[in-house]
């Protein structure tokens, strides 16, 4: 990742996938671990614990490529994933603009 | 009431109606056998734990239910692993149970610790690591209702020792897990699917493992019969329509007839059920079934458009969408096509030289066990030449009769898993059909068989070779036998004996009938060594990555390397 090239992963055709999963250890390695043997792509993730605490919400960056819809449906097959969907209301960005938030001293002002 | 985790584990089981299990004990799990001493439940020890893993997948694939296996921390969950990726591939319902070390130890590269999570993650329908003993009466149930529930498959439950030994108070004890309705097929998608049927000129039904799954076979028996279609079959979906049926034209793809693949080159509808389009079955899958409209029905979703995008597909029970859609189908005729499709399969048969010339080529010995043995005999086998004759010449005539390692391939699934069936099935006689290859790969499991003594006859093709190795080398590495051919091989009968199991070998020249009459009227186990031809291939064959018609048969024995 290279905080000088902000909109990476808006010039590539990328789209977000929301998913809500089960929150307990492992959930993320099942995720992840789905792309890495299906080998489909994954840009980035994030994961953030739902207020019921039994639930985690994750945004994930994925290729906009014709396998998509296959992707989707590996990833609703997982027992501890319970929803999927698009979110095209969020901005392709999305990802680039949390990134000066860590970056520290390299991060670029939105 | 004040139970361990252990024993509030036993409970589980034997609620769910588990009376056999399979395994080996070893340190952190030994709790838990400590609570199976009093239990009803018979444990089976096996000599390795993958053994372990293929006996319960024999009795799963004859019941259709979810069969526990067991295993300590550590080698002995890596041992297990490939009979949990094998019960994955094709859709098995499995539970495995397998002991971890303490809690406070996780993480700190422990005496047999692995990460078996991690491990089984990526090989099961779902995994659990139960951090609680109160998880158990969550966790266990709902272990067999994944296994057994939409489309079958192994989960892998781990469990800690601490946990093991932790006690809870039992007031009350959860429903046993099992098989859940999965959603029913929309109406409108069956009403189109029984148009397209009805509109086809040449369609051809193809069967996939979903079919024995779903227990479907009569449903798709009288679909073939009141629409003549004609029927193809993969390897999972054997003995589905018995093959002398004259709308069955047996199995397709790298290994089927010239008949089916020719037929399938042919057709105008492909109506898929429980089948994934499988890289065996379809060959080069661009030029798969050319000129078919496609129609998928297939439980799991995830199978619709994974390798072929369908016209129509429906995601659902396969015999729920076949009721309902015999329901609105009146009975139909094709007879050009049907003639075309008897013609192929007269035309076409699997080559065999004549039995009384050479008794012992293998689709002959194939042949010949079918005269032999009932129509609800067991048959398993290993992975290899073996495999495919059995598949292509041996006479599947009921569902759930063949077992055999189809996606994962596994060599050594066949003795376990017969050791499985036979307990899974009292009373009825169990082959396995077996390669000198393969049959090495868990020969410690004659001294399971040996122990309970049970109706399983291993009949061994020894051709002192990896045939199916040997035989892509021929036809497609230049003859450059690399690692092929095996220079030492044990004599199987004395082999057999020294484990305390009948031992029988047929010499080339023998009259086989008689001899395998007699080594198979035995009701205990026996080892049955045949030598064939150390050239004998499977035939016909598609090259890896060609389209189906692409066949080499017997009049065509080598390609020049590609």
């Amino acid at each position: 990742m290279n905080a000088s090239v902000p909109n990476r992963h808006s010039l590539m055709n990328t789209t977000l996938l929301e998913l809500i999963v089960r929150n307990h250890p492992g959930t993320m390695s099942h995720v992840t671990g789905l792309f890495a043997r299906r080998a489909f792509n994954l840009e980035a993730i994030l994961c953030v614990p739902q207020p019921d605490g039994a639930t985690s919400r994750m945004l994930l960056l994925v290729a906009n490529e014709p396998r998509l819809e296959q992707v989707e449906r590996q990833l609703e097959r997982l027992h501890d994933v319970l929803h999927v969907r698009h979110r095209p209301d969020l901005p392709a960005d999305v990802f680039d603009r949390m990134a000066p938030a860590w970056s520290g001293a390299e991060a670029v002002a939105p | 009431m004040k139970l361990n985790g252990a024993q509030i584990l036993t409970t589980l089981l034997e609620r769910q109606g588990i009376r056999i299990l399979s395994g080996i004990p070893g340190g952190p799990i030994l709790p838990f056998y400590d609570a199976l001493h009093g239990s009803s439940i018979q444990h089976i020890l096996a000599r390795h734990e993958q053994g372990g893993g293929f006996i319960a997948q024999g009795m799963a694939r004859v019941t259709g239910k979810a069969a526990v296996c067991l295993a300590t921390s550590g080698p002995g969950v890596t041992n297990l692993l490939t009979a949990i990726a094998d019960a994955r591939l094709d859709s098995i319902p499995l539970v495995a149970i397998t002991g971890q070390v303490p809690q406070a130890m996780i993480g700190t590269d422990a005496f047999q610790e692995v990460d078996t999570y991690g491990l089984t993650l990526p090989i099961t329908k779902h995994n659990f690591l139960v951090r609680s003993v109160n998880e158990l009466l969550e966790v266990i149930p709902l272990a067999f209702t994944i296994a057994e529930s939409g489309r079958p498959g192994p989960v892998a439950v781990d469990i800690p020792k601490d946990v093991f030994v932790a006690t809870a108070d039992i007031t009350s004890w959860p429903a046993p897990g099992g098989r859940t309705p999965c959603a029913r097929a929309e109406d409108a998608a069956i009403t189109q699917l029984a148009a397209l049927i009805r509109d086809a000129r040449k369609p051809v039904l193809y069967l996939g493992g979903g079919i024995v799954h779903s227990g479907a076979a009569d449903l798709a028996r009288r679909l073939a019969e009141t629409q003549e279609l004609p029927t193809v079959a993969t390897l999972m979906a054997l003995g589905a329509l018995p093959p002398e049926h004259p709308q069955f034209m047996g199995m397709l793809g790298m290994h089927g007839s010239r008949a089916t693949n020719t037929l399938l080159e042919e057709a105008d509808l492909l109506i898929a059920v429980g089948a994934r389009f499988d890289d065996r079955a379809t060959g080069k899958v661009s030029e798969f079934c050319p000129h078919a409209t496609i129609a998928h029905v297939d439980i799991d979703p995830a199978e619709i458009g994974k390798i072929k995008r369908p016209f129509l597909s429906i995601v659902a029970d396969a015999s729920d969408v076949l009721t309902r859609l015999l329901d609105r189908l009146s009975p139909d005729k094709r007879p050009d096509w049907s003639a075309r499709a008897a013609g192929l399969k007269a035309r076409f048969p699997v080559y065999a030289p004549p039995r009384s010339e050479d008794p012992l080529h293998p689709v002959n010995l194939c042949r010949l066990l079918g005269d032999i043995l009932p129509d609800d005999a067991i048959v398993t086998t290993d992975v290899g030449q073996h495999q495919m004759w059995v598949a292509q010449a041996y006479p599947v005539r009921k569902p759930r009769t063949l077992l055999t390692s189809g996606g994962l391939g596994t060599m050594g699934f066949g003795l376990p898993a017969a050791i499985g069936a036979a307990l899974a099935a009292p009373g009825r006689r169990v082959v396995c059909v077996s390669g000198d290859g393969s049959i090495l790969m868990n020969i410690q499991e004659l001294a399971t068989l040996a122990e309970h003594d049970l109706p399983v006859a291993v009949l061994i093709m020894n051709n002192a070779q990896l045939g199916l190795v040997r035989q892509q080398q021929q036809l497609f590495y230049g003859q450059n036998y690399s690692a092929s051919h095996f220079h030492a091989v044990p004599d199987f009968a004395a082999l057999a004996r020294s484990f305390g199991v009948h031992g029988v070998r047929i010499e080339s020249g023998d009259d086989a009938e008689p001899l395998l009459r007699e080594a198979l009227a035995h009701d205990g186990p026996v080892v049955i060594e045949i030598p064939i031809h150390d050239g004998a291939n499977v035939l016909p064959m598609v090259p890896p990555g060609a389209p189906n018609r692409v066949m080499i048969d017997e009049h065509q024995p080598a390609l020049t390397p590609a």
